[in-house]
């Protein structure tokens, strides 16, 4: 097993759900429907455990105690794609976020269940089901909002325009692509974004929403190697707060 | 020492409650998916309902203590996905406590190809059907929030998984 490859890996999905589910975090006590908080803070409490599972592998690969590598790194020691550090804005941009990261989340987690490395494969087989719930609530949301009024619609028009970059920024190569292929540890981000596309497309065209043109596109890259927007340190800053004044403290 | 058999073991295990839900065992709730014993060492293998579920910890300790109430000198509680949990894990026996504790129990799994299948759950109060999904999510992640049309009240469900 190319254990550095898998290292990697391991580090950019991690590092997904953490940042992203501290965002989603960030809706509690400001849904904009308290049906909305609930499923907000639900599935960050989803994807923050999801996180933690994803760091015991490494730790077990020899890398350090998950709380460690959750709060004691710097921004340019993430691995996360820079799509899930942006600031959640109105609900308009978080519910279009959450529909691109998480059909490309359910889609890749799909494929791991084959997986050559045994404890991903099984892990995986379980993110998988619990995520049909938060595919489910974003396509629900999407299909609503984007055939209800002209002002949802225009919303959601203009947050899927600024999000396309970063969602495509999901799929930045990794340098151990070959790796993972040849080795079976995962297909690569190339055929994870070729199966993403018609899903998006699937649910857009239930809707009054137009997708940009796949091909006029520049994807913002640089999240997988530690090249951060402006938005990540403070997010760390704040989730490490109270981990910082004493990280020796017993929970 | 006599080895203590996976049934007696079953049985003590009966009496450690999922947390959230005081009157389903951890048995009936179909997390524990391995017994191994030696004489005086038993290792459980556990597997949590949901990847983030935040009892997971106080399942083990409360599994470490019972057993050591029991006399079992050494136990170890492993967590594994390899058998991972789904709802149609709850025994019969567990559905039934579910119902009886306000939930309604989950409809098997396999059903569960839309979340339209959870638009009318039926009440664990009335066992009516005139009900209506209010969210997906609920006050645990093992739960969605229902209204009964006739009880004019909320009830909450088991979520399929």
């Amino acid at each position: 097993m190319n254990t550095p490859a898998l290292k990697e890996l391991l580090y950019k999905i991690a590092d997904d759900q953490l940042i992203y589910g501290h965002r989603n975090s960030e809706w509690t006590g400001f849904g904009p429907l308290l049906e909305e908080d609930i499923a907000f803070s639900s599935m960050a409490q989803d994807k923050v455990g999801q996180s933690y599972a994803l760091y015991q592998i490494l730790n077990q690969l020899g890398e350090q105690e998950p709380d460690t590598v959750a709060f004691m790194r710097n921004a340019n020691q993430f691995h996360n794609c820079v799509l899930v550090e942006l600031p959640n804005g109105e609900y308009d941009f978080s519910l279009i976020r959450h529909f691109l990261y998480d059909t490309a989340l359910a889609i890749r987690f799909t494929m791991l269940v084959n997986s050559s490395y045994q404890p991903l494969a099984e892990l995986a087989g379980k993110i998988k089901g619990e995520l049909r719930y938060h595919t489910l609530h974003a396509n629900t949301w999407i299909k609503k909002l984007g055939t209800a009024t002209e002002e949802s619609i225009n919303r959601l028009q203009r947050s899927l325009d600024m999000a396309m970059p970063y969602a495509l920024g999901m799929f930045e190569p990794s340098p151990f692509e070959r790796e993972l292929i040849n080795e079976g540890i995962f297909e690569g981000e190339e055929k994870l974004k070729l199966q993403w596309m018609p899903k998006v497309e699937e649910v857009i065209a239930g809707t009054n929403l137009q997708l940009p043109d796949w091909k006029i596109i520049k994807p913002v890259m640089g999240g997988r190697s530690g090249q951060h927007s402006e938005h990540l340190q403070p997010l760390l800053d704040e989730m490490s707060e109270v981990f910082k004044i004493d990280p020796s403290a017993e929970w | 020492m006599v080895v203590l058999s996976k049934e007696t073991i079953l049985t003590w295990l009966e009496e450690v409650k999922d947390p959230e839900i005081p009157v389903l065992s951890l048995v009936d709730l179909g997390v524990i998916t391995d017994i191994q014993s030696t004489d005086d060492h038993v290792t459980i293998e556990m597997t949590p309902t949901f990847v983030g579920c935040p009892a997971l910890d106080l399942m083990k300790n409360e599994i470490i203590e019972s057993l050591q109430k029991h006399g079992v000198r050494k136990v170890d509680v492993k967590v594994s996905f390899s058998k991972p949990w789904s709802s149609d894990k709850i025994s019969e026996k567990g559905k039934a406590a579910i119902k009886k504790f306000g939930l309604a129990p989950p409809v098997p799994s396999n059903l569960f190809t839309d979340i339209e299948v959870l638009e009318h759950v039926a009440c664990p109060r009335c066992n009516g059907t005139n009900t209506e999904l209010k969210n997906p999510f609920g006050p645990t992640l093992c739960r969605s929030i229902h209204y009964c049309n006739d009880c004019k009240e909320a009830f909450e469900q088991f979520k399929p998984l």
